[in-house]
């Protein structure tokens, strides 16, 4: 197999002409997986199998199985059920969501049909992040358009008996809107504050209703997996993580850039196919799944693969597929502080570890780069970070400790350089000694 | 394993559990406390502030004990390593940004944040950061704020939500500019929003009034009841050397539950009003003088003495104590009148012979809660009785069918199905009546009524809902008890009742229409609704007539009096008035010759006997003013000093158990035991007829309560000449 094929499943129509035109996308077996199901060649359970064979794995940052997930929706109770795609791409470092909106929205809409299909829901709704309104948005809603006038949607599709109708809702940039149940409150008018769990969305959903929430990429896939069958896409990756992953590659990198490769790419190869360190400079440190998974040195992370099995092993996690690249010049003091600003705007403020320690811990590190660090700082940043970590309602507490306990775990004497040195980094040392 | 029990293990001891009970529920059943700041049980579940994490076996992480159901076999691990750990971390969060000025704050000694930091806080703060300081808000004459003390509990915002039913406070902003907040500027105006300051478990919302003038621990806690309606709301009063200083609830599950009308909370500061009448006072040729009571009382004596038996009348308070109200019927008895009322607000008497033994709620007030149809007749009901309109609200909202019919669209905070507000209470009774009815006859005494009538589609299905319910119950409200028809109104409901199965309510004046009712402080009843040979004159005849001594019982007549118009001018216009008083007000000045101060709830012991026909006593809690002396033991030594019989009283006690044993066993009933064909109302049901009373204006005491008077609500009323 060739492990560079590129674009497989939601970047399918990448490089063509008007890539998000639904002529464009039918050329490219667009609706051919839909048309199926809507000739009741497939029944909802069978789609569900059919996923759950292809190793598909929620691509928001979790990574939990996505045919799992749909089967523990009650499909035979009576009453409405609500799909909703997480559009609300806001992790730091990940920007492939929104190239799926802007030049493949089709592969997105049939994805959500079917998987509404699947799990007895006749409403969905695609949940987009605000920032998205320019160009994404339009795009997204021209598609729908499109398709509901090719009959593809709506009540009684295609006499199949089958309804289904998609929403577009624009959030509002909340960060925390991205997590499943902070998201559905604020699609329901609510404050983006994720709920309590149990009762889960499957029981307890939109509205009070059983609903599934799916990341947009997750949804994507699944044209391809329903076209092509579980067994191709799941060849795709190595066991545990099939199919395709789009990898956004930021930071120190000669062409930073959003990729869709199979699962299992190593480090290597996807450093080279960005065109390497920028500048041919060292690589230092590399966080592979967006901001909020562990960052992993240079000398871990050039061995591992791109998936999840791979990367947990290292002491990470895939997360959202957000390679952000950090060449030798980087001061980590630096970077985790900037992370940590991060979280401290964006934590929701409901419950007190996260509304609290976040805040802490960016004033601790702003004053560490200030000069004003002590000594026992970075015991305290850990330890705050420790106490942050597993006491929250949603993952977001887990979120902003991770990244302090692992830049400490790994760069603890950078940390320990700055405050000793009065808010000089080990980094401007260097580069003065270069100089 | 029987259905619905759960074995679970907490700290090591078997425990059995509902299915579906949170670990928080059981832990308090059983005794075991675990720290919690958003947790109350009478709220939703919010589990933000992450206090009550405990350890679970087999769970990955703590768990918060409020939010967390129990599951069989569960293992709960309260005061383990690691939910101590957990409790101390959330601690200390919540300590970093706390202002931590206890010295100066009103929760210092009371506060659940100050107790919980003693047993899971450090001793020295590690964070040496800025903190936080948040902007206070303006929420009112009875709310002070510092918002800085807010650990964001939400506590204020889901009770807003879910008891008030109206929310007039939200969170804004996110992570540490989360805030408290309204969404535009205003104070919070609902009857029930001082309660807030109760379920705050820090200093950030705070009593107003009180603000600054104690602290909880130099003060003495005194049960009390509240004077200020028909409901009899649990309170404890907390006492400075003899001084009231603050109100708050007492928990009564069958009453109040765990809340305080803002009236009750508020209504005590009307006690410390300048206008406190402090030494007997007598007019002089026009002029009042301060007097001795011994000399205030012989004259008092001299003139009840001196009148003819039937020129001498006593208008009482239904807010006046089942003792004082006995020992007014006795002294009425001995004086050998007839002519005794407490039903001053009243207007219509002319079917006074089929009066209930007392006014009655038909149920009890926690039984509300369960009626699955409710029909609401001439009530501002939520400014009336805030607590059961509170009650109303929740069976409302777990189904019940809650109508009403009122001259004018009141606001309710929950679904209402039919909200009738038009064309006269007596029309739409006699609507809803006739629908009732169908094929059946309507009873002889609303025949003339209902004449003629044929009902709307509104009133059909409030008929319906009626009948179709298993617990159904109507209430009569005030202003239905002071309407021009309300022997009409009362008879119809009777009927509706009848037709239907509903449960017939009534809401009575006052703390103690009920006491002074079965004390005989009636006209045409002595004690225990004994009818009298002949029948007295009532409280709107009274001072129509000419009359040589009138005693006026803890009244206002400017305001309390509604049996007749230009009531001061008429009383100014008999022979001799006495006013036994807590006030010194004009009105009185004018109306009276002679003024004798009383205690008022506060100052004396005594009885209420609320809409249920519950006995509630009390102690005097505060201190008397100047010359005052509790009303019971005024007329215990009038009674001496007009040789009356049996007079010598030692305690209120004595004064209530001789009323119980002279009532024996009497047991409530409101069917209506009328025959006689009522006669047309004609121009009595105006339906523009505005005889509501405003909440804060119900009484005297509540009058003269300043911060109460500063609401919203109390100036609306005072610019619409309420």
């Amino acid at each position: 197999m060739n492990r560079l094929q590129h674009n497989l499943a939601c970047f399918n129509t990448f490089g063509a002409d008007e890539s998000w035109s639904l002529k464009t996308y039918e050329k490219h077996d667009g609706y051919k997986a839909w048309r199926k199901i809507l000739a009741g060649e497939m029944s909802p359970q069978e789609v569900i199998e059919e996923v759950k064979a292809s190793g598909l794995r929620g691509r928001g940052g979790a990574g939990f199985p996505t045919g799992l997930k749909w089967s523990f929706m009650p499909r035979d109770v009576p009453g409405q059920k609500y799909l909703v795609c997480n559009s609300d791409e806001s992790e730091p470092g990940t920007c492939h969501d929104r190239e799926v909106l802007r030049h493949n929205p089709h592969c997105l809409i049939e994805g959500m049909a079917i998987a509404a299909y699947a799990m007895g829901a006749t409403v969905a709704y695609n949940y987009i992040r605000g920032e998205f309104i320019d160009e994404p948005v339009p795009r997204f809603e021209a598609a729908l358009e499109e398709a509901y006038a090719a009959g593809l949607l709506g009540n009684n599709i295609r006499k199949s008996g089958i309804d289904f109708d998609l929403y577009t809702f624009i959030g509002a940039g909340a960060y925390i809107c991205g997590e499943e149940t902070g998201l559905l409150e604020s699609l329901e008018g609510k404050q983006g504050k994720p709920r309590f769990k149990p009762p889960f969305p499957a029981n307890f959903g939109l509205y009070g209703l059983p609903t599934t929430v799916n990341n947009t990429q997750s949804l994507g896939c699944v044209p391809a997996i329903i076209r092509n069958g579980a067994k191709w896409f799941a060849d795709l990756g190595p066991e545990g993580s099939g199919g395709t992953a789009q990898f956004s590659v930021s930071g120190h990198v000669e062409k930073p850039g959003n990729f869709e490769l199979p699962m299992g790419i190593p480090f290597k190869d996807l450093l080279h196919l960005c065109g390497g360190v920028l500048g041919g400079r060292r690589l230092k440190a590399v966080i592979p799944g967006g901001s909020s998974v562990k960052i992993l040195p240079a000398e871990i992370i050039m061995d591992c693969t791109m998936d999840y099995d791979s990367l947990q092993k290292a002491g990470s996690s895939f997360g959202t597929g957000a390679v952000i690249v950090m060449d030798e010049t980087t001061c980590m003091v630096r970077v985790l502080r900037r992370i940590a600003r991060f979280y401290m705007a964006e934590s929701c403020g409901q419950c007190t570890p996260c509304r609290e320690g976040t805040g802490w811990l960016y004033r601790m590190l702003t004053r560490i780069t200030a000069g004003q660090g002590q000594e026992d700082d970075l015991d305290k940043l850990l330890d705050v970070a420790n106490k942050i970590e597993g006491h929250t309602i949603c993952a977001l507490g887990d979120a902003a400790a991770w990244p302090v306990q692992s830049f400490l775990q790994h760069y603890h004497h950078e940390f320990a350089y700055m405050i000793r040195n009065h808010g000089r980094s080990i980094v401007d040392e260097s580069a003065e000694a270069a100089a | 394993m029987s259905d619905g029990i759960v074995n679970i293990e907490v700290d090591g001891k078997p425990v059995e559990a509902r299915k579906g009970q949170m670990i928080m529920e059981v832990t308090d059943e059983i005794g075991i406390y675990i720290p919690r700041f958003c947790y109350h049980k009478k709220l939703s579940i919010a589990a933000n502030c992450r206090m009550c994490l405990v350890e679970v076996e087999k769970a990955p992480k703590p768990m918060p004990a409020c939010a967390t159901p129990v599951g069989e076999g569960m293992k709960v691990f309260t005061r383990s390593p690691a939910a101590i750990s957990a409790q101390k971390a959330v601690m200390e969060f919540l300590l970093i940004n706390h202002p931590l000025d206890c010295p100066i704050c009103d929760q210092g000694g009371e506060c659940e944040l100050q107790d919980l930091a003693l047993g899971y806080g450090r001793d020295v703060s590690r964070y040496n950061e800025r903190k936080r300081v948040v902007k206070d808000k303006d929420l009112g004459p009875l709310v002070s704020t510092d918002m800085t003390r807010c650990i964001h509990c939400t506590r204020c915002v889901r009770f807003s939500q879910e008891i008030q039913g109206l929310q007039e406070l939200g969170t804004i902003g996110r992570a540490e500019d989360m805030k408290i907040s309204m969404y535009i500027e205003k104070s919070v105006d609902h009857e029930l929003s001082a309660n807030i300051i109760d379920i705050c478990p820090v200093g950030a919302l705070n009593n107003k009034p009180y603000r600054y003038s104690a602290r909880a621990w130099e003060m003495e806690q005194r049960q009390t009841v509240s004077p200020h309606d028909c409901v009899g709301s649990n309170m404890y009063v907390h006492v400075l050397r003899g001084t009231i200083k603050r109100v708050v609830p007492r928990e009564n599950e069958e009453i109040n539950e765990t809340w305080l009308s803002d009236r009750d909370r508020f209504g005590y500061e009307g006690i410390y009003s300048d206008d406190r009448l402090l030494s007997p006072r007598v007019k002089q040729d026009g002029a009042w003088e301060d007097i001795g009571w011994d000399e205030a009382l012989k004259i008092l004596a001299e003139n009840l003495e001196g009148a003819g038996a039937d020129k001498t009348g006593i208008l009482s308070s239904p807010g006046a104590t089942l003792e004082e109200s006995h020992l007014l019927a006795r002294l009425a008895d001995h004086l050998g009148t007839a002519n005794i009322d407490y039903r001053i607000r009243q207007r219509d008497f002319s079917d006074q012979d089929n009066d209930p033994v007392f006014p009655w709620l038909g149920s009890t007030i926690a039984e509300l809660e369960a009626s699955d149809a409710i029909l609401v007749i001439g009530s501002n009901l939520r400014k009336e009785v805030p607590i059961i309109a509170h009650r109303v609200r929740k069976a409302a909202l777990a189904g019940s069918k809650v109508s009403f019919v009122n001259n004018d669209a009141f606001e309710y905070h929950f679904p209402v199905e039919e909200n009738i507000h038009d064309g006269g209470l007596v029309k739409q009774l006699a609507g809803i009546a006739v629908a009732a009815a169908g094929k059946k006859k309507l009873p002889k005494p609303v025949g003339a009524l209902v004449k003629g009538v044929k009902p709307r589609d509104s009133q059909r299905r409030i008929a319906d809902s009626l009948a179709g319910a298993k617990h159904a119950q109507i209430l009569l409200g005030l202003i239905a008890g002071r309407h021009q028809a309300s022997s009409a109104l009362r008879a119809l409901v009777a009927a509706i009742s009848e037709l239907t199965g509903a449960k017939f309510g009534v809401l009575s004046e006052g703390s103690n229409s009920a006491g002074a009712s079965l004390a005989g402080v009636q006209p045409h009843r002595g004690s225990g609704g004994h009818k009298r040979k002949a029948a007295g004159l009532h409280a709107g005849e009274m001072l129509d007539a000419s009359l040589d001594a009138v005693l006026l019982y803890g009244l206002e007549p400017d305001y309390d009096i509604c049996c007749t118009d230009d009531a001061v001018k008429k009383l100014a216009g008999q022979k001799f008035v006495a006013a036994l008083t807590s006030y010194n007000s004009d009105a009185l000045q004018d109306a009276a010759d002679l003024l004798l101060p009383i205690g008022t709830f506060a100052e004396s012991a005594g009885t209420f006997v609320n809409c249920e026909g519950r006995w509630q006593s009390f102690n005097g809690v505060a201190n008397l003013p100047g010359e005052a002396r509790p009303g019971w033991k005024v007329l215990r030594v009038l009674g001496n000093l007009l040789d009356a019989e049996n007079f010598d009283y030692q305690t209120s006690e004595e004064v209530r158990d001789e009323l119980r044993d002279l009532l024996g066993d009497i047991q409530p009933d409101n069917r209506y035991a009328g025959k006689k064909a009522l006669g047309k109302v004609n121009g009595a049901d105006d339906p523009d007829a505005r005889i509501d009373i405003p909440i804060y204006r119900t009484d005297a005491i509540v009058r003269r309560a300043r911060a109460l008077q500063l609401t919203p609500e109390a100036q609306r009323s005072a610019y619409e000449g309420g």
